[in-house]
């Protein structure tokens, strides 16, 4: 591995760190309990400083050394979690980010651009420490029954590791009280024998807690693998501080004296420990003696050995994966785009030759050509649930900025969708997030008067649904008012004054250029642009966006995207000469076209299904023929019929994006190379079913 | 007579091994040194090492005027005792 490798990994791994960081902080701040999110942050922290140690990054570590030092404070207790640090430490997170960013982009962290706003953050960081918060009085009545015992020797390279020692001291106390307390220098050398990285000290520790044995034991959690560390609980019988006493590197005596200098055993225990030791000569580890005299609760063993599975499954989930460079998984994915062409290429020969062999071994192929595809694809699928965890944090800071007290729902967070497709729908949805912060949600007086909790709720919910995903972005809020849209669009010259438009058709006006209906601008939406935006971000996705409110309850905004953007199960059509595909997902059923040449749609079984004539729609040559079929597509929950002349099935699709000069052409959505070599055009069902919709409308409006 | 060395700024891990060299030298010089720590910033697990280890080679040195980081460290660990000192 290389430097930049090296580099990159850190870059990485630093961002995951900050990502853990950020949701500790935003978890800490609806916690009321905030002590178990403070390790998360002192490791996220801890870990960063000490990998950009390794290279070199002084700037990087010299800002987190700060951050770490506070966390460290909070974690003994020095100084509260309160609402005002978590937000000094979002931004201190935000600012770590940025300079990450800067590595990653390959600038030098310390240069001025960052360096002004980090000594300003650090400045508020040193404040913080030096303000003493509170101490609460840690665990109240205290009695010899709550001695414990600490025999602690803190491994060699604690202090490379860029552990204190006495920080974990500082968190102990929060626990309790430390009684009596040995330092032990027995084990330091001589000062010009002396590797000061070396770490050597030893405490033994007289501590009076109510707490219990993993508790005290989590407190070492980051140095367990390098200290020797050892409990006995109270009223611990005499026979283990023997085992004790032997089991440290100290002369027996030695320890001996150090634990009842602690208070933990007295004098004359210890000489007749010391004396039965001697007779009975036995070497039993400690822990056996525990376990054999019954003293360790079941609760710890158990506790203990959960812990251990945990590690160990963790460990082994790691070892199972892989990181593997992007690039490297789309070059794959075009390479098995090109299998699938060149498959059915050799699947139409096959065909051709009537060879029966030949067709067999070939429906063999093209049986293993679709499951490399599903594999291959399977690769880039990604849970949609970090990046709703990223919303935590909009959600945070705009209900900040606005003043409002918005919390953030979130499901269907293990809901996989393409990477590509995860990547490119953040911008839309925070749009959409904001917007329903800003217009959907009312102040508080209002959501009072309307007998509403205080807190409003955003929501984000994904579900998959026949070959798509759907994600829904919703609040519950004041709703739109529809009359106030209508007139808008009437006034904008959008819709003819008068017409009648169902509520969808209304809401679908506020995803129209220059369409904007808050009397107020704020900084943050409401300027007239982005839903526009929002709407042809998700249409080059091949995705749609729809709207539903009901007024006073709130607004649902539903996306639906294609689960994947580059190769899909097609179904062929062909009218003339041309072909083309639908997704398969899309596909409801065929059937046999009844209709005369009057009317644009049919009676499917009782239900009126309008449908759409392909060769008149693209004014293709050629008649129609004497048996016509439409095929039945489903789409968000409208269905629509395209009449065609032939269906030529089911077939892989490798969607090749269509040239941008083709941009403005409306029912396509992209092409694909067939078998033979020809062209297929990949019809968009969304936009065929809007334009069926627009041109049914005058006709109901007739009848 | 005695003479001093006075340790200011931190007294962690960051300076240890600059002060370890500059402790040895004192210490070779006057072996019953009395180290002031009245300007010691921060003072952590490395810094204690130090001083325990300075004490081992000169065990007549003092720890002298220690400031409120000292003296918060010798609390937590009741080390104050344990080297001779005005405070």
């Amino acid at each position: 591995m290389n430097l930049d490798q090296a580099l990159h990994t850190f870059v990485i791994e630093s961002r995951e760190l900050l990502e853990d960081m950020e949701a500790a902080l935003l978890a800490a701040r609806g916690a009321s309990e905030r002590s178990e999110f403070v390790n998360a942050l002192f490791r996220a922290a801890h870990t960063i400083k000490g990998s950009a140690g390794l290279f070199g990054l002084d700037a990087v570590v010299a800002f987190t050394h700060v951050a770490e030092s506070l966390l460290d404070k909070v974690r003994a207790g020095a100084v509260a979690l309160d609402d005002e640090l978590v937000e000094l430490l979002l931004q201190c997170h935000d600012h770590l980010g940025a300079l990450i960013d800067a590595v990653d982009g390959g600038d030098d962290p310390s240069d001025a651009r960052w360096a002004a706003p980090g000594a300003s953050l650090a400045a508020h960081l040193r404040a913080r420490m030096g303000q003493p918060a509170p101490r609460e009085e840690a665990l109240a009545a205290v009695s010899p029954a709550n001695h414990w015992h600490l025999s602690l020797r803190f491994g060699q390279n604690v202090l490379r590791n860029g552990m204190d020692p006495l920080a974990f001291l500082r968190y102990l106390r929060t626990l309790g009280t430390i009684r009596h307390i040995v330092t032990l220098p027995d084990a330091v050398p001589a000062l010009d024998a002396l590797d000061p990285t070396a770490c050597h000290l030893g405490f033994e520790i007289g501590f009076e807690s109510a707490a219990d044995k993993e508790a005290i034991e989590q407190v070492f959690e980051f140095v367990l693998d390098d200290c020797v560390l050892r409990i006995l609980p109270p009223n611990a019988r005499v026979s283990e501080y023997t085992e004790l006493i032997h089991a440290m590197p100290e002369e027996p005596a030695r320890v001996g004296e150090m634990l009842v200098r602690c208070g933990s055993i007295t004098e004359r225990e210890l000489k007749a420990a010391l004396a039965a030791q001697q007779a009975a000569g036995t070497s039993a580890p400690i822990g056996q003696v525990l376990v054999e005299l019954g003293r360790v609760q079941p609760a710890v063993v158990d506790a203990a050995l959960a812990k251990q599975q945990r590690v160990r499954e963790l460990k082994a989930q790691e070892s199972r994966s892989v990181r593997v460079d992007a690039d490297k998984l789309d070059r794959l994915i075009d390479l098995v785009g090109e299998l699938i062409i060149a498959a059915a290429g050799a699947h139409t020969l096959a065909r051709r030759t009537r060879n029966v062999e030949l067709m067999e071994r070939n429906e063999t192929l093209s049986d293993l050509v679709e499951r490399v595809r599903d594999s291959a694809l399977q690769l880039r699928m990604v849970k949609i649930g970090a990046t709703f965890t990223r919303f935590e944090r909009v959600v945070h800071d705009v209900a900040r900025e606005l003043g409002k007290d918005i919390a953030l729902a979130v499901s269907g967070e293990d809901t996989e969708l393409d990477k590509t497709v995860v990547e490119k729908i953040g911008d839309p949805l925070t749009h959409l997030v904001r917007n329903a912060m800003d217009h959907g949600i009312e102040p508080a007086d209002v959501r009072a008067a309307r007998g509403k909790p205080a807190q409003g709720t955003v929501r984000l919910n994904a579900y998959h649904d026949s070959g798509s995903i759907v994600i829904e972005v919703s609040d519950d809020g004041g709703g739109i008012d529809r009359e106030r849209v209508l007139a808008k669009a009437v006034e904008r010259g959008l819709v003819e004054a008068g017409r009648q438009l169902t509520d969808s058709e209304v809401f679908a006006l506020l995803f129209e250029p220059g369409f904007s209906t808050a009397s107020q601008v704020t900084n943050l939406s409401g300027r007239g642009v982005g839903m526009d935006v929002v709407k042809r971000n998700i249409a080059a996705l091949r995705g749609s966006v729809d709207m539903a409110s009901r007024p006073g309850a709130g607004t649902t905004v539903t996306v639906r995207l294609p689960l994947t953007l580059a190769i899909i199960n097609g179904f062929q059509l062909a009218v003339g000469k041309s072909v083309f595909v639908v997704p398969l997902e899309m596909v409801e059923e065929c059937v046999t076209c009844t209709a005369d040449g009057e009317h644009d749609y049919i009676d499917l079984r009782g239900h009126v299904l309008p449908f759409i004539r392909l060769r008149e729609l693209f004014a293709l040559p050629g008649t129609r023929g004497a048996r016509e079929n439409i095929v039945v597509v489903r789409h968000g929950g409208c269905r629509i019929g395209l009449v065609v002349d032939t269906l030529l099935g089911e077939a892989q699709t490798v969607i090749k994006p269509l040239a941008p000069m083709f941009a403005r052409v409306r029912g396509i959505s992209g092409s694909s190379i067939l078998g033979n070599g020809d062209v297929a055009l990949i019809l968009d069902v969304p936009a065929l079913m809007q334009q069926a919709g627009a041109r049914a409308r005058p006709a109901h409006a007739a009848a | 007579m005695s003479g001093a060395f006075a340790i200011e700024g931190e007294l962690t891990i960051y300076r240890a091994e600059e002060l370890q060299a500059a402790l040895g030298e004192a210490l070779a010089r006057d072996p019953a040194l009395q180290i002031d720590l009245s300007h010691v910033t921060e003072f952590d697990g490395a810094g204690v090492q130090l001083l325990l280890a300075a004490r081992k080679a000169a065990p007549r040195l003092a720890v002298v005027r220690p400031s409120p980081a000292v003296l918060e460290v010798f609390e937590l660990l009741d080390l104050a005792g344990q080297f001779r000192s005005d405070a």
